[in-house]
């Protein structure tokens, strides 16, 4: 190169000059990536179906995505991958068998209404794949929750029951056991079965440093101190211990704790509200399993603490903010 | 005092120190110099010299009666052919003395090592080296060496934490100037009255640390320890060095002094070490030539005001069109537009980029990961603070402790949408101070 040029029209930008390789695209990739042992059991418990409702909704997310964003002139913001996630999580809560078109119904509310309408990534103020469920459960409760018989099942029925409906219609006898919860060989929808996958992927997230361990840990916590004193108090066929691990399996809890609750945009960000937001989602889960109408509550805990967010962070930052603890005189 | 088991928010920004390994090389006296007359935070000076007067190495060339001020000598022999003005990095205009060198290098007659007796001759002294903080900040050093309450200062910490990725100087420093780090800590800690001095460096630093300790042992001296600190960014920071080795909470605005304590880049001290041997004032200075722009990355002692390119040429030129040149490292070094700046006296490192390796990255949506929160060391709420700067909400940003930021930088860097968090705190700062919020 020539060494007598000068260069005095230099690109000048604000410090610092170096930014970290992890960005929200890589960050979704790894949610994605979390998510994979349960799409694998879930495939194999309930067939190949549970690949294609998947990616039905995985595309009709990306595509209404995209479509708001073309349509109102906006940055396209499909290749963050956020999208995706959406569409999965919401696979994931409906049973195998859910028809296409609703899943596309499902997948409008999440994404349209719940995060581009309040304007696009980071700006929604419920989880929208939360809301999504809820809606779908609240506009085609039969569909919702006829589940389809697991793959390994046994009898000649066409469908199944969820160990939750079965505790809620008084079934004591015919709840599988709690390896068969953790491994994830019951009915229920499809993504939310195995317990142990669910695990797997959130210790991977928590291990890669995408999630802080605070809110599933005082979910599942919450859910299962509860369980063990109301079944304490309460007695019954099994041991509290047995039904603390029973709850803590059964349903949305370990997709919930791990996946939905984590969700950065509508879960807070200091630690001490991390806490309390965390056992918040326990608290209401457990009170709408033992005393309300519906046998499973984490999808209405979730919300009904996505709501409350930005309450608990701001008093968490009024509370214990700035860290500036006095020196000792 | 002892090593905390808790430590302050850091971040891994990576390290690159490529050139740790090289020794340094003394680049030849370029045609021409530029000296600043603005090389320190408080006054510039006014010149001394006016065109077509001759100036010897070490010679006077700029000072002033302000308080908040350091002189400046000039770095060659030669003629004075200008006193001109120019836009400086920092955007304002500096005063420059422009001095064709007789690359004689003869010496100014009236260089002699200082006396020092007594604390106000230690000050004098300090003043009249040029010495100002070379850890970037440029404060003047003889201000900081003679805090109101000098009987309340117990430790004197050396920082040679160089916790900036790329830079590598002040660890080639501790290398190469060891015994003037020793001695010039051992003068400081005389005339301050401290019990206790503590070198502190990075553990990505053994053969400094193992340096260190060899030699203090040799000589006997047990009143100066090294201190390891974590390999990660931002330990180098005077308030969260203060924290690491004290314990004690640093706030802005409050004065390391305040709690007992001194804290002087080690490239400063080892600089004094040698003034008080030969009287030599600052007039070169050892910095980091890197970035993936230069040709031949080395550490390089360069007289002052030497203009970059002619640096970069000593490293072999530019190796691919230059983008962003850097003065100073990348989490806060500045960014600026001319390769024909001089070099100051707080520079430790150029870093020229291609642009490649300079993009800005665009802007995406805060998903609210706090990240942020979990990267600042004074755990404050970077995207709080940028959502209130975009409000212009002086009060929020007040109550979300904006002043406490010492723009490290670390927020944005790990921000995963790539949001300029620590440029909106530096201007959230300012809407704060405009509204006069105490």
């Amino acid at each position: 190169m020539d060494n007598n040029v000068y260069y005095d029209n230099l690109t000048v930008s604000s410090s610092p000059h170096l930014v970290t390789g992890l960005d929200t695209r890589k960050t979704m990739m790894m949610v994605l990536i979390a998510l994979i042992p349960s799409f694998i059991v879930a495939i194999y418990v309930f067939g190949p179906r549970v690949i294609a409702l998947t990616l039905v909704c995985v595309a009709a997310s990306v595509i209404f995505e995209w479509g708001y964003n073309k349509l109102m002139k906006k940055t396209q913001t499909v290749g963050d991958l956020s999208a995706c996630v959406t569409g999965t999580i919401l696979a994931f809560n409906l049973p195998a068998n859910f028809p296409f078109w609703m899943a596309i119904i499902g997948c409008f509310v999440s994404i349209v209404i719940v995060k581009m309408l309040f304007g696009g990534i980071g700006r929604n103020i419920a989880n929208p794949a939360i809301v999504g469920r809820i809606v779908l459960l609240l506009s085609f409760a039969t569909q919702m929750t006829t589940w389809p018989v697991t793959r390994l099942a046994t009898t000649d029925a066409t469908t199944g029951a969820t160990p939750l409906g079965l505790l809620k219609e008084g079934h004591m006898a015919d709840l599988p056991s709690n390896m068969e919860m953790f491994l994830g060989f019951i009915g229920g929808s499809m993504g939310e079965v195995s317990a142990i996958a669910l695990l797997i992927g959130g210790v991977f997230l928590i291990w890669k440093k995408i999630i802080s361990p605070i809110i599933p840990c005082a979910f599942i916590g919450t859910v299962f101190v509860f369980a063990l004193i109301y079944y304490g108090i309460v007695g019954g066929e099994y041991s509290a211990i047995h039904m603390a691990i029973f709850h803590v399996c059964a349903g949305g809890v370990m997709l919930g704790a791990f996946f939905c609750a984590t969700d950065y945009v509508t879960s807070p960000i200091m630690p001490k509200a991390k806490l309390v937001f965390g056992i918040g989602c326990g608290l209401v889960t457990m009170i709408i399993r033992l005393w309300c109408n519906y046998p499973e509550g984490v999808s209405f805990a979730i919300l009904f603490m996505n709501v409350m967010t930005p309450l608990i962070d701001n008093f968490a930052i009024k509370k214990f903010y700035g860290g500036a603890k006095k020196n000792e005189k | 005092m002892s090593s905390n088991a808790k430590h302050l928010h850091s971040i891994n920004a990576g390290h690159y120190k490529n050139t740790a390994g090289r020794e340094t090389e003394i680049m030849p006296i370029p045609d021409i110099v530029k000296i600043s007359l603005s090389q320190n935070i408080g006054a510039p000076c006014q010149p001394l010299v006016k065109k077509g007067d001759t100036v010897k190495v070490g010679q006077l060339i700029g000072d002033t009666d302000a308080f908040v001020s350091v002189p400046v000598h000039s770095s060659v022999s030669g003629t004075v052919t200008g006193i001109e003005t120019q836009r400086s990095a920092n955007g304002g205009n500096d005063t420059i003395v422009v001095i064709e060198a007789d690359k004689k290098q003869e010496l100014f007659e009236e260089i002699k090592a200082p006396e020092i007796t007594d604390q106000p001759s230690f000050v004098k002294a300090v003043r009249e080296s040029g010495l100002v903080g070379l850890g970037g900040a440029s404060f003047p050093t003889h201000i900081k060496f003679n805090p109101k309450n000098i009987d309340d200062v117990h430790y004197l910490i050396v920082n040679g934490a160089e916790c900036e990725p790329f830079i590598t100087s002040d660890h080639r420093t501790m290398l190469e100037d060891t015994q003037n780090v020793i001695d010039g800590a051992q003068m400081i800690m005389k005339y301050l009255g401290t019990e206790q001095g503590y070198i502190a460096i990075e553990e990505n630093k053994p053969d400094a640390i193992a340096k260190f300790d060899q030699m203090l042992a040799e000589q006997g001296i047990t009143n100066i320890k090294t201190f390891k600190l974590q390999a990660r960014y931002p330990k180098g920071a005077e308030r969260v060095l203060i924290y690491e080795i004290t314990g004690k909470q640093c706030d802005a605005g409050v004065l390391p002094a305040d709690l007992g304590v001194i804290v002087s880049n080690v490239t400063s001290v080892a600089f004094f070490g040698q003034y008080i041997k030969d009287g030599i004032p600052l007039i070169k200075k050892r910095m980091t030539i890197d970035g993936d722009a230069v040709a031949e990355p080395k550490n390089v002692i360069a007289p002052i005001g030497s203009q970059i390119h002619d640096v970069i040429a000593f490293c072999g030129g530019y190796k691919q069109q230059p983008n962003k040149i850097l003065m100073g490292g990348p989490m806060m070094g500045r960014a600026i537009f001319s390769d024909q700046m001089p070099i100051v006296k707080n520079n430790n490192a150029i870093l020229a980029f291609s642009k490649e390796k300079s993009y800005i990255p665009e802007e995406t949506g805060c998903i609210n990961c706090g990240r942020c929160h979990q990267a600042c060391p004074f755990n404050l709420l970077p995207t709080g603070l940028a959502d209130a700067y975009e409000q212009r909400d002086a009060q929020r940003l007040s109550d979300l402790k904006v002043m406490q930021c010492m723009e490290c930088g670390s927020c944005s860097f790990v921000c995963p949408a790539r949001r300029p968090l620590s440029f909106m705190n530096k201007l959230g700062k300012a809407v704060v101070k405009e509204a006069g919020i105490k």
